[in-house]
């Protein structure tokens, strides 16, 4: 696990960026993980939704929740989809 | 994208996902999957409708995130090549305000024969509908709105999906 203080970009979709107010936003963080920056920004997206309901991808492919993140990544936030 | 050899026409033929804010139009897109080997065709097409969950939806709007749309879009129509063999399979989604009745997403796939058209146009839509990441806010007559799948997120969500696709 990476850990220690680390900058990345979190970008937010749909119903995350209503809440948030803004698309996308630079995060200093100790996250290790997808996850781990899913409830750092919990104030921020607002969601209480199981993790498993939602998708995240790292530096536009797609992630998991156990992905690691490091310095200088971009991290996207998915609320649960609702294509078709 | 799935790139298979078409041993008639000696080209490559490429399936392939499209993003657009224009109409979706059926009947041309069905004419591009024609081929002299196809003996069947199977498109579907996705509908905004007027109600959801006991509530009048007045328009529709997608929020459709494109680069990771084509590349998993991508993938889908990989897959259901090495599943279904077909000849032929193309699928378009709408980004942007919808009306009632408008085509919200169409996916389209030509075969030899019947059963892999059906087969593969099942799959795609299937995979397409809970992998790609694209959002759907609805707006009702009560003046309310909400994002499709998000109740739990949303102050106003509701779900399941408004359109049948």
């Amino acid at each position: 696990m990476k850990t220690g203080a680390k900058t990345i970009t979190v970008r937010y979709f749909a119903m995350f960026r209503e809440s948030a107010g803004v698309s996308e936003e630079a995060l200093t963080t100790d996250a290790a993980t997808a996850a781990d920056v899913f409830a750092a920004t919990r104030d921020r997206h607002g969601s209480s939704e199981p993790l498993a309901h939602c998708k995240v991808a790292i530096n536009d492919q797609m992630a998991s929740w156990e992905s690691e993140v490091s310095d200088g990544d971009t991290v996207l936030l998915f609320p649960p989809v609702a294509g078709g | 994208m799935a790139i298979r050899s078409c041993c008639f026409r000696r080209l490559p033929v490429v399936d392939v996902i499209k993003i657009t804010a224009e109409p979706i139009d059926p009947a041309a897109l069905r004419d591009t999957l024609f081929d002299d080997a196809a003996g069947a065709y199977c498109g579907f097409e996705g509908w905004v409708r007027n109600l959801n969950e006991g509530q009048r939806v007045l328009q529709l709007e997608y929020e459709v995130y494109e680069p990771l749309s084509i590349s998993e879009g991508d993938k889908i129509l990989a897959e259901a090549a090495a599943r279904f063999p077909h000849l032929h399979a193309h699928c378009v989604h709408r980004t942007g305000l919808l009306e009632i009745g408008d085509c919200a997403v169409w996916v389209g796939v030509s075969s030899p024969h019947r059963d892999e058209a059906f087969q593969a146009c099942r799959y795609i839509i299937d995979a397409l509908k809970v992998r790609l990441p694209i959002w759907k806010k609805e707006y009702y007559a009560n003046g309310d709105s909400g994002w499709v799948n998000c109740e739990r997120c949303a102050q106003h969500g509701h779900a399941p999906a408004s359109s049948d696709a």
